[in-house]
């Protein structure tokens, strides 16, 4: 059995920031991650971020990774990889699977940056070879440099949806369209404007009916829905796609605070059950944090300032900073995320 | 039919003409100037802070959309490519007697040939008139966004905003 401080489980936006600022102040901290590597979903953002030039906006997302990447480093922060937590017991031990076997680490602080995963849709064919979550199809194109496909329909006109629509034609895969089942679409207008601008159509009021073909993606049916949710049978248009990509939404990976009796409240705005936290991102549970997507569905950028007031504030109940310092980062913090909330 | 960007995606021109960030016509006809196709309060402000002249105002509360000062504006371009939505384009009806110049954001490859003449595309994706690439500019400020630079007849230089598509053969 290993012991550390502070430990945080997810190395995403979240909690690398967490990770710096709490390691900044002398804690020791280690990141958990069951990924190959860390990073998080910011590797796969080839785009500009939004945001405050004070921060980090104009920079691509993958930039962004590599500087919080380094930072953590520089300030020698232990990041187990490709290891699995599969359970926190009380006084703040940590089951993890790793490639060497299974490990226990005894923290005395836990931040929880788990993330989210992606909806799914249930339709004819939906099971079929070829329909994926656009950030499944994100990571193939930028990460793995693979075209998930020639010809893809998108589902959902999030920002999710709009953006991966855009980096899928950077990656010389064909879009045939955006469908969505809302009168207007969800994401962006300057998203949405940069794909008409190269000639994909957006489908509002269309929901995916069906995906067709032998043993894999063949063709897609989409229908128009009236204003009673019913489909407009002579609305069916077919597309021969090989692709499917659902963008409908991300659920928070809260499985751990459920684990250790977090208490939730239902935000369908933000994603689903969130775990409660105070103003210093503390569960009601004692030494329990979360910051991220699973305390809510944000932008990487709202993710990281909920992982640098987590970490602050994980290391300032160990002694490591003063109060007065912890309030006056805080409300910086929360000036920010009010911003970037709305 | 539907119309706006919040049905089709697309802005449309009416739209667009009510924002604080679109110029006057006025002041096209007179040389460069930024047109800011920015609809929503977007959290965001890189384009106030690459802006030499400080032309392009947001001020305290980031989301508030970015507000145009067009006699401060010199058409430099700097915030076409500070735009993480690339939604900036530079417009200039002064060019010649029968041409505008505009530059927009082109992310996608292959890069048209300076001096290639394109298919010019309106903010629907429909090609609408022919251009000729008169620059692609790549430099390091512009983080990988490539400004190009397209001479198209005037009467559509408020359509106008991007070319289409090309294939790997440079067609």
């Amino acid at each position: 059995m290993s012991e550390t401080e502070i430990a945080i489980i997810g190395a995403g936006p979240a909690g690398l920031s967490a990770g710096i600022a709490a390691a900044e102040s002398g804690a020791k901290v280690c990141l958990i991650d069951r990924n190959l590597e860390a990073g998080g979903q910011l590797f796969k953002q080839i785009h500009k971020f939004f945001g405050s030039s004070k921060h980090f906006a104009g920079e691509r997302g993958f930039l962004i990774g590599r500087k919080l990447l380094e930072s953590c480093n520089k300030l020698a922060v232990e990041i187990h990889l490709q290891s699995y937590v599969g359970g926190i017991f009380p006084e703040g031990k940590i089951m993890m699977v790793t490639p060497h076997g299974t490990e226990i680490i005894q923290a005395q602080k836990i931040i929880l940056a788990t993330g989210a995963i992606e909806k799914s849709l249930a339709f004819p064919g939906s099971t079929l070879p070829g329909v994926m979550g656009a950030g499944a199809a994100q990571t193939l194109c930028n990460i793995q440099g693979v075209q998930p496909g020639k010809e893809v329909l998108m589902v959902g006109s999030g920002n999710v949806g709009l953006i991966v629509t855009y980096q899928l034609l950077q990656a010389g895969v064909n879009v045939v369209g955006i469908v969505e089942l809302a009168s207007e679409i969800k994401g962006y207008g300057v998203h949405s404007a940069k794909i008409r601008r190269l000639g994909i159509p957006i489908y509002t009021q269309h929901t995916i009916l069906e995906a067709k073909g032998n043993k894999k993606v063949e063709k897609a049916v989409i229908g128009k829905i009236d204003q009673n949710q019913k489909i407009i049978l002579n609305s069916l248009k077919e597309f021969y796609v090989d692709t499917i990509c659902l963008a409908i939404g991300l659920n928070p990976l809260a499985e751990l605070a459920w684990m250790c009796g977090c208490h939730f409240d239902y935000k369908p705005a933000l994603g689903s059950h969130i775990p409660w936290h105070n103003p210093y991102m503390e569960t009601n549970i004692k030494n329990i944090y979360v910051a991220g997507d699973v305390a809510g569905i944000g932008e990487a950028t709202i993710a990281m300032e909920e992982g640098k007031l987590a970490g602050l504030a994980a290391a300032t109940s160990l002694g490591y900073y003063n109060h007065a310092f912890l309030e006056k980062q805080r409300s910086n913090i929360e000036n920010d995320l009010k911003n970037l909330r709305r | 039919m539907d119309k706006g960007y919040l049905k089709t995606g697309a802005p449309t021109l009416e739209e667009l003409q009510m924002l604080p960030g679109y110029p006057t016509r006025n002041r096209m006809e007179k040389g460069p100037v930024a047109v800011i196709e920015c609809m929503q309060n977007i959290p965001c402000n890189p384009c106030e802070a690459s802006c030499p002249t400080r032309a392009i105002v947001i001020g305290e509360d980031l989301s508030r959309r970015p507000i145009l000062n067009e006699k401060k504006c010199i058409g430099c371009g700097k915030c076409i490519a500070a735009c993480p939505g690339l939604a900036i384009f530079i417009v200039n009806l002064n060019y010649s007697e029968t041409e505008a110049l505009i530059q927009f954001p082109y992310e996608l490859l292959p890069l048209p040939l300076e001096n290639q003449v394109v298919d010019a595309v309106n903010r629907e994706g429909v090609i609408i008139t022919k251009g000729k690439v008169k620059r692609v500019d790549i430099k390091p400020s512009y983080h990988h966004t490539p400004i190009i630079s397209l001479l198209i007849p005037k009467e559509y230089a408020e359509e106008v905003r991007g070319i289409a598509r090309r294939k790997e053969n440079g067609s």
